[in-house]
């Protein structure tokens, strides 16, 4: 990536100590065999254990009527938050990005603290919030609604939890692109309107789709924070990965792997778009510097 | 003095021709107020309220100490782990050319795509004593599934992505005339690396093990299947917030989860001094 | 269309980057800002498109203050340091899009735009690049169409950001040409930023010498080099030899160089700063001449030696080829020097 450096790295062929393959040989297979154990053995054995009784036991699972209903009900959480957090991204960026101004990195660290909260305390304060001990609990209560242990409640704790992503992939790959483009725009007489839509959109459209797959992978897979809000009513409150701990918890090891493999198809997805989208990012970015 | 004082003030923009600075940071911060700040601040004040004697005799209890103990341990020893595997997949991913690379690299980032029930699970079948790895264990005596070596499994591969993302990038800018010269000055291969490249990538590893620790402090999806939730022995402190919770204890649960708040936001002032350390690192070099 | 820049003054932080600037540009010009970096010309050239607002004082186009117009309204065509083409757009897209963002009522139609795209294609003598992507042009083709695409939009003033700054000597020296005869062709009103003196004497009407945040000296390219009026301006433009001196009488007085020709100086008795340029010195070779050649290089367009006066000091002489040739000195040879012209600044600033 480093330009020169690299692609020379890349062609140079140095006089090696004698054995040095041996230690190089060496680490591989350590850094495999670390690999291979932790990460590769655990995705394979999703699809092993989904697929044990074969194929109409693994549908049978899927098309169960609770099964149906918790992954319609984790669509539905993402469909909400991911738009949300997608608005929030791009107006973030945008404020960061293009101006300079006091606070700004202290403004960054405020929209990463979701990643560094304890997924069970992002459920806790809408607990807290709203719950019936809650401060809005009573309120709640008299106008006859519900938030936690109900689907706002799921949707409110997802997006706290996923309230990151899309922000933080836009803003670096923004500040990298600097202000002059949209300065040309803007002296060649495009309103701020045309000059975000012509300009700086097309321009973070990569980095804008990657964020919005781990914010979309992360709002459907959520476990932790929508656990703590959901009340678990199987049918009415129940996302995927709640579906999974109850049918695991009740030894229906089959059907919770049938669930989990959707799940873990969409972490797969997600990974090999992931890997296009940087291929087309270090592109773009090569393209500009070339 | 007027202008001064005004420029002094957080978030005033140094004039530009863009437009939307107002409206983009206004909501912004609306969002971030509503959505973030105001229930992680409705968990302080809700917690202030309990008075400082219900407070800490919550968080002094028996069953709540083990669960911390248990939480920053098992949490520190595993990004121990990956501060020293994810140093070797970095370096390994970096330095050397194999068949199937790209693949590994791309493997890296399952821990951050996969729910975090689905991993737990997937490791809790794969080292109970009857899974494919537990099985190889067994005949020796050891136990991983529901037990606290079980947590730490569980916490390594939640943390992996972390060390190895934060070290790739700066091992890969290293720049590689520094190292030809340390060897044509005569410099053995552990001697390069100890002095010449250890030095440069340091803050980065620490940074990542910062990053990996905070992760699985907080963990819990992928812990509880595989921890087998012994109370005093393999219950660590999220789940305990959630029994509490279950149990309607509003006031334990709120005391457990301010220590673990303020936990997180220390690790997160700590990780910020070592990201711009780290980043005036690379700038001097 | 004119330009008056009238105490304009700008500052970052504690940086003062422009020290109330006036400056009138006359309808037509082509004007060079120059300047070493940090002396606050593009800061002038930015405030001038409405990239940026000035602290104080007044910019006027013809008369009018622009102190309300924004940068969209004020009809400027900006070339930037980097060109800032649109990367994602093709070539044809970048020049088309200040004619696309117009207000719909007027806005040409699909027909007029590509042929005015085509036209300003034809004038910077691109046609065949119209479908390719920024990123596949060389530097100069970029400069051309960040060229184009400001024209685009029938600027009353073009705005030049280090037009070559990143381009190689071989093309920027070719762009010079080409960029001043199309400005003799259009006649906009322009102004450039430059640090490369060469390239400012060489295109600009008038050049603007600027350091710190002010403006040292206007005038046109000939009259800059010749009659220089601060120490600044001798030194950035073109190689000078700065020499202590001492003014006796109205005449500065340096051992081992004849200074008869430079006739009287309006300072008072004291130490001075004089200012030769190496081929205003002409040497003869005397046996017992004050000078002693040190170093001597025939290679390039003209001999440069270096002669070392008696107290030491290293002085800088160009002579002609054919001056040399009559004469040839070798180092250890003793000559005598005279100037034929030069600046005498006091040294007190």
């Amino acid at each position: 990536m480093a330009g020169a450096a690299s692609t020379f790295r890349g062609t140079a062929k140095p006089v090696e100590r004698p054995g040095a393959w041996i230690g190089r040989w060496l680490l591989i297979a350590l850094a495999l065999l670390f690999l291979g154990m932790f990460i590769v053995l655990p995705l394979v054995i999703v699809f092993a254990e989904a697929f044990r009784q074969g194929w109409m036991v693994y549908l049978a699972a899927l098309t169960e009527p609770d099964a149906l209903s918790a992954i319609w009900l984790t669509l539905l959480t993402a469909a909400i938050v991911v738009p949300c957090n997608l608005i929030f991204g791009l107006l973030a960026a945008w404020a960061i990005a293009k101006f300079e101004f006091r606070g700004k990195s202290f403004l960054v660290t405020l929209i990463d603290l979701p990643f560094s909260v304890s997924p069970v305390i992002s459920g806790l304060v809408f607990v807290l919030l709203f719950g019936l001990q809650g401060w809005f609990g009573p309120w709640l209560r008299e106008h006859d609604l519900k938030i936690v242990f109900a689907v706002p409640g799921i949707v409110l704790a997802t997006m706290f939890v996923t309230f990151p992503f899309v922000a933080r992939e836009l803003i670096p790959m923004m500040q990298e692109q600097g202000t002059t483009e949209e300065e040309a725009a803007i002296s060649l007489g495009a309103s701020g309107w045309q000059t975000f839509w012509r300009v700086t959109l097309p321009n973070v459209r990569w980095a804008l789709l990657y964020g919005v797959l781990l914010c979309n992978a992360r709002a459907m897979g959520e476990f932790g924070a929508v656990s703590v809000v959901s009340g678990h009513v199987r049918g009415l409150t129940n996302t995927m990965p709640l579906h999974v701990e109850i049918l695991y918890n009740e030894y229906n090891f089959v059907a919770a792997f049938a669930v989990a493999s959707l799940l873990a198809l969409l972490a797969i997805v997600t990974l090999v778009a992931k890997t296009v989208l940087e291929w087309r990012l270090s592109r773009d970015i090569k393209h500009k510097a070339g | 003095m007027a202008s001064t004082f005004l420029s002094r003030l957080p978030f005033r923009p140094k004039p530009s021709v863009i437009p939307g600075f107002g409206i983009t940071l206004g909501l912004s911060l609306l969002w971030l107020t509503l959505l973030v700040l105001i229930p992680l601040a409705s968990l302080f004040l809700k917690s202030a309220t309990l008075g400082w004697e219900p407070f800490f005799n919550t968080i002094t209890a028996p069953r709540v100490l083990a669960a911390l103990r248990l939480s920053f341990g098992a949490a520190l020893i595993a990004a121990a782990i990956n501060g020293v595997l994810g140093l070797l997949v970095a370096w390994v991913l970096v330095r050397y050319d194999f068949p199937g690379r790209r693949l590994v690299d791309a493997l890296v980032d399952i821990p951050f795509a996969l729910p975090t029930a689905i991993a737990g699970i997937a490791l809790t079948t794969l080292w109970a004593e009857n899974g494919w790895l537990g099985a190889l264990l067994a005949p020796l005596g050891i136990k991983v599934s529901f037990t606290p070596l079980g947590i730490i499994v569980a916490l390594v591969f939640i943390g992996l992505p972390f060390v190895v993302r934060t070290v790739q990038p700066v091992l890969q800018d290293f720049d590689k005339e520094v190292e030809e010269a340390a060897e044509s000055l005569g410099a053995s291969s552990w001697q390069i690396f100890s002095k010449v490249i250890w030095p440069s990538i340091m803050p980065a590893t620490l940074t990542g093990f910062a990053l990996a620790f905070a992760r699985a402090l907080g963990e819990y999806g992928s812990v509880i299947f595989i921890a087998g939730n012994l109370p005093m022995v393999s219950e660590i402190a999220p789940l305990l917030i959630v029994i509490k919770l279950e149990e309607f204890a509003y006031a334990e649960a709120t005391a457990i989860a301010a220590i673990m708040l303020i936990a997180s936001f220390l690790l997160l002032l700590a990780i910020n001094i070592l990201q711009r350390w780290s980043e005036r690192r690379e700038q001097r070099g | 269309m004119q330009i008056e820049i009238a105490g304009v003054s700008r500052q970052f932080g504690n940086f003062l980057a422009l020290r109330s600037v006036d400056l009138t540009i006359g309808s037509g010009e082509l004007v060079a800002l120059l300047g070493p970096s940090g002396s606050g010309k593009t800061t002038l050239l930015r405030l001038i498109a409405g990239l940026d607002r000035p602290d104080a004082g007044d910019i006027r186009f013809d008369g009018v203050s622009t102190a309300q117009r924004p940068a969209g309204e004020r009809n400027v065509g900006f070339v930037f340091q980097h060109y800032a083409l649109f990367r994602h757009m093709t070539v044809f897209e970048n020049i088309a899009f200040g004619l696309r963002v117009r207000p719909r009522k007027e806005r040409p139609s699909e027909a007029e735009i590509r042929r005015r795209v085509e036209e300003l294609l034809n004038l910077v003598q691109l046609e065949w690049l119209a479908d390719r992507m920024p990123s596949q042009l060389s530097g100069g083709q970029r400069q051309r169409i960040a060229l184009a695409r400001a024209l685009a939009i029938e600027p009353r003033v073009l705005l030049l950001d280090e037009p070559f700054g990143a381009l190689d000597a071989k093309v920027r020296k070719e762009l010079r040409r080409w960029l001043r005869r199309l400005h003799e062709q259009l006649n906009t009103t322009s102004v450039f930023v430059t640090h490369d003196q060469e390239e400012a004497l060489e295109l600009a009407d008038r050049v603007v010498v600027m350091d710190r945040g002010r403006i040292e000296q206007v005038d046109k390219p000939v009259q800059l080099y010749r009659n220089p009026r601060t120490p600044f301006v001798s030194r950035f433009l073109g190689d000078v030899n700065e020499i202590d001196c001492n003014i006796i009488a109205g005449r500065p007085v340096v051992s081992g160089l004849d200074t008869t020709a430079l006739g009287t100086v309006h300072l008072p008795n004291g130490p001075a700063k004089l200012y030769v340029r190496p081929h205003d010195i002409a040497i003869s070779g005397k046996s017992d001449g004050a000078g002693l050649v040190r170093f001597v290089s025939p290679i390039g367009a003209v001999v440069r030696s270096e002669v070392e006066l008696p107290d030491g000091r290293l002085i800088e002489v160009m002579q002609l080829h054919d001056h040399f040739e009559l004469r040839p000195l070798q180092p250890g040879d003793r000559v005598a020097l005279s100037a034929r012209r030069g600046q005498v600044f006091s040294v007190t600033p």
